[in-house]
């Protein structure tokens, strides 16, 4: 017996139609229904930010979010931050200042840092590191990341 | 360990406090309340619990938003996210306590869904909303079959995991009275990082100086995640009344509340270094909401 819902989701921009079960977390369904395999789905319980997206402009753990709920919200995933072939600058900051070693990591990292870019276009260090307090990387030592924020923000506002 | 997937269930979103209690009886013991997800999605994974049918009360507007007036103080929603209390002017003005713990729990990405609702009614030992708002002498509202009624927020918790909220109410709002002039609280949490953690230790203090901008005329110290219910610390408390507090009576106001915690050893901390934190803390918070007190006097 599948009780599945009709659902409409707004995904980078764009309306998705979808008949969707219940106790499906969003994360699984942007990735396994939609095919955005950008955002990873790591500890499944909200604890590791692999799962990052931006929900209403605010930063979430997908994996904790039911698909049915995120009907009639804007998500926002690292699929939706380049323009075709141009590379949002959170996504150059990153490969410049050795942000990104693995890579798993990443998509959630720069999805946390441009919810914090939008809300606070010129944050601190300290700011950067409160909001990426909820990612966990393994490689780089966060370093790196912070750098590779700070240095976007700057571009940025340039 | 591997978390699964979610196992199913049917889903229900009611539009209004009445909607909701009707599926909460039509269903009973098979229905849980979702509102933020943060635990009671992880505790579906992990099998522990299964309910068959999930009540989303998210949509409902009565229980969103956070107001103010002079008369019955702060109202906030049980809906209220974590996110959404960090980022209030009000709160941070009104119930500095309350924006002290909702700045250190979880992760940005985890505060966006929580509620404070779902916190108080997870009802964990370590429950970070709970000693601020206890130590305002904050009240619960509660929704029910039989009408509504009100608890003390320091009266909600009966065990680890265990909510005097019955199974078929809802909590729909926190009211936190309007706070004495003079006086002011804080609360401090102790984790192994910085973020990501339950609090080892939590300690909200409370104190309200008399006229003389010098007298304790008031105090509540609530001590959290070291007994099965964040608990007072009224012997720590009595130290304290009456008297002009400085560091060195909050320091021996500590020693008693040390005495009086009963927390347990875990993967976290053992008992023992708990019950030396509860110490440390206790006189931070009494010291940090005193200095509250004395800034704001100042402008």
């Amino acid at each position: 017996m599948k009780n599945r819902v009709g659902i409409t989701l707004k995904v980078n921009g764009e309306e998705y139609e979808l008949e969707i079960e219940p106790h499906r977390t969003l994360v699984e369904v942007l990735r396994d229904t939609l095919g955005f395999t950008g955002t990873k789905k790591s500890c499944n319980e909200g604890e590791c930010g692999a799962c990052t997206v931006i929900m209403d402009g605010k930063p979430v753990a997908s994996c904790l979010v039911l698909a049915l709920d995120a009907q009639g919200k804007e998500i926002l995933t690292i699929e939706g931050l380049a323009h075709g072939e141009d590379l949002h600058p959170l996504q150059v900051a990153f490969v410049r200042k050795g942000g990104i070693q693995c890579g798993f990591c990443t998509p959630g990292m720069i999805m946390s840092a441009k919810a914090l870019l939008d809300k606070k276009p010129k944050p601190t260090t300290v700011d950067v590191r409160k909001a990426i307090s909820g990612n966990l990387c393994r490689c780089t030592g966060y370093q790196q990341i912070v750098d590779a924020v700070m240095s976007a923000a700057q571009e940025i506002e340039q | 360990m591997f978390i699964r997937r979610l196992p199913k269930f049917a889903y229900h979103t009611p539009v209004s406090i009445a909607e909701t209690l009707g599926l909460l009886k039509t269903y009973g013991s098979k229905a849980r309340v979702l509102a933020g997800g943060t635990d009671l999605l992880l505790a579906m994974k992990k099998r522990a619990l299964t309910p068959e049918h999930l009540v989303n009360i998210k949509n409902i507007k009565a229980m969103q938003g956070i107001s103010y007036t002079d008369r019955k103080g702060l109202k906030i929603g049980a809906l209220v996210t974590c996110a959404e209390l960090e980022e209030s002017e009000l709160i941070k003005k009104r119930a500095p306590a309350l924006w002290d713990a909702a700045s250190v729990m979880a992760s940005p990405q985890v505060k966006t869904l929580a509620t404070i609702g779902g916190n108080l009614c997870s009802a964990v030992p370590s429950a970070d909303t709970a000693p601020p708002l206890i130590a305002m002498g904050a009240e619960a509202v509660l929704i029910g079959p039989k009408g509504e009624r009100t608890m003390p927020v320091e009266k909600l918790f009966k065990g680890p995991a265990e909510s005097k909220v019955g199974r078929n109410e809802i909590l729909t709002h926190i009211q936190v009275p309007r706070q004495a002039t003079n006086s002011c609280a804080a609360y401090l949490k102790l984790m192994r990082r910085a973020a990501l953690d339950l609090a080892l230790v939590g300690v909200a203090a409370y104190i309200c100086l008399d006229n003389d901008n010098r007298t304790c005329k008031d105090v509540r110290i609530v001590l959290g995640a070291v007994a099965p219910t964040p608990i007072r610390a009224p012997m720590a408390e009595k130290l304290l009344s009456g008297k002009e507090i400085t560091e060195a009576l909050a320091d021996e106001a500590g020693k008693v509340a040390g005495t009086i915690c009963r927390p347990i050893t875990d993967v976290r901390a053992s008992l023992g270094y708990r019950c030396d934190m509860v110490e440390v803390l206790t006189r931070r918070a009494v010291m940090e909401a005193l200095r509250r007190i004395i800034n704001e006097r100042k402008r």
